[in-house]
């Protein structure tokens, strides 16, 4: 059984959008290394609770390392110092006694601080919503191996589409680009037979949307895929890049008239 | 906060253009990215006719001025001129939306997967455009040469790296082109789209053994003035 831990927590509290945050220093105390890092945050919670103090805001949902909804950088680093781990999933085995950690919220133009350490991620929502899905005619399922999809693709199809848009690629980003993520939605349907009629507009829409997010730009410095909790590959990055230069050479002006069966 | 962020920008956005959108200003710093490292190549190549003596670099020169007709010099300044110019304005635009996108920094970001060298791309980016107006002022117009002949190019070089301020200079401004370098031939690859897991390890090997080649032929011009070497 080894020992609780007593640490320092140096969190960013702040109000919501419009006022400045700062850091404020709580202490942790007689946490056990089997907590995750979300159940200290509860701990210290209740304690503020009790003692009529507003807790620290944070988001999360599954606690099971699916959602993409915790969000946090801990010491520097999205997610805390474990690498493909979400907060959630990151237990406080992870630190040391007397350790003083620093909490704060993803940083970027793009993601508002809500209140404290949860910000408003509904660029990525707009940037799906601009191009991010497929257009299929409803009627009745068709046969599962009616289209033959290579091994391969599925396989880099099912790597980009683990992306869970938790957003850590854009906070471990030193110019706060969001590449990865809109690479990895991209991919995942540009991979396969049915993303294909949307494949050239579809990245042209999404890079659009994105850059009118105010999102940064990649320099290729590899810290979203060192952040990613889902291994997504910087690869995406250069498919995503030559889908868009094809697309940008080869798109039409939409076609008026002309077509119909007459 | 923008009025894209409650929207969808959709169609319009889409016609914004292929040098308004991010990805489309990084193709541009490639592309020119990839005409400026071929051009520092063949420059490193070139001078290597120094070693040759006066009259091999001498007539180097002269074949470079009176290629094509004496048309031929002129094409490549056009197109490096072109090329420079647009890496640097899409260097600056970019580096602005960057700084825009993070307006409040973290208290101590912690860099996992970034280099020195990727990390300073605008600080070796800025000391290159200096040193470039320097080496043309210094061995192209002579301007702020010594003592400078335009019939003789050889004598210039020596001359030239004969003063240790100048030699220092370019061997600085050679480690800094070669950190730009490093960094920037892996890069544009990327930015190009041209990744690939069979050939990923090649394209950093490819990287480092063009810019270990590049830097260190061209550290070696002023330091074998400096020694005597060439002389």
């Amino acid at each position: 059984m080894s020992k609780d831990l007593n640490l320092t927590l140096h969190v960013w509290r702040q109000k919501n959008a419009k006022c400045d945050g700062k850091f404020v220093e709580y202490p942790a105390k007689n946490i056990s290394p089997d907590m995750s890092f979300l159940e200290m945050l509860d701990i210290v919670n209740e304690d503020l609770i009790r003692k009529g103090e507003e807790p620290i805001t944070f988001d999360h949902d599954c606690r099971e390392g699916i959602c993409g909804t915790c969000s946090m950088v801990i010491n520097g680093r999205p997610h805390g110092p474990r690498e493909r781990t979400t907060t959630c999933q990151l237990h406080m085995r992870s630190f040391k006694d007397g350790d003083s950690v620093t909490i704060e919220p993803w940083r970027a133009e793009a993601f508002p601080v809500i209140k404290d350490l949860m910000v408003d991620r509904g660029a990525f929502d707009r940037i799906i919503a601009a191009g991010g899905f497929i257009s299929v005619p409803t009627g009745s399922p068709q046969d599962a191996n009616a289209l033959p999809i290579p091994k391969e693709s599925a396989d880099l199809s099912m790597d980009a589409a683990a992306c869970i848009g938790c957003g850590a690629c854009v906070a471990a980003c030193p110019n706060a680009s969001a590449m990865l993520f809109v690479s990895a939605k991209i991919n995942h349907l540009g991979h396969l037979p049915q993303g294909q009629p949307e494949r050239y507009l579809r990245v042209r829409d999404m890079i659009a949307q994105m850059d009118a997010e105010e999102f940064g730009t990649c320099t290729n410095h590899g810290e979203c895929e060192a952040a990613c909790p889902k291994g997504i590959k910087m690869e995406n990055i250069a498919r995503m890049n030559r889908d868009f230069i094809k697309a940008s050479l080869t798109y039409r002006p939409a076609t008026t008239g002309g077509g119909g069966a007459g | 906060m923008s009025v894209a962020e409650q929207s969808i920008a959709g169609a319009e956005a889409r016609g914004h253009g292929f040098l308004a959108s991010s990805v489309g200003r990084k193709v541009v710093m490639a592309a020119t990215g990839v005409v400026l490292f071929g051009f520092v190549t063949v420059h490193m190549l070139g001078n290597l006719t120094s070693y040759m003596g006066a009259e091999a670099m001498n007539h180097y020169a002269e074949f470079l001025h009176t290629m094509v007709h004496g048309m031929g010099i002129w094409v490549f300044r056009a197109v490096l001129l072109t090329a420079a110019g647009l890496h640097i304005w899409a260097a600056v635009t970019l580096t602005l939306d960057n700084m825009a996108a993070r307006p409040t920094g973290y208290r101590a970001q912690q860099n996992v997967a970034s280099t020195w060298s990727s990390r300073t791309m605008r600080w070796s980016g800025f000391i290159l455009a200096a040193f470039i107006v320097y080496h043309l002022l210094h061995l192209t117009t002579g301007t702020v040469h010594p003592n400078f002949n335009h019939a003789n190019p050889y004598a210039n070089f020596v001359n030239g790296f004969k003063v240790p301020a100048a030699a220092g200079f370019y061997i600085v401004a050679q480690l800094c082109l070669g950190l730009h370098m490093w960094h920037g031939v892996w890069s544009c690859t990327q930015s190009l789209g041209l990744a690939h897991p069979r050939y990923d390890s090649l394209r950093r090997t490819f990287a480092t053994g063009l810019t270990v080649l590049v830097v260190g032929v061209n550290i070696s011009y002023p330091i074998a003035v400096l020694t005597g070497f060439i002389h």
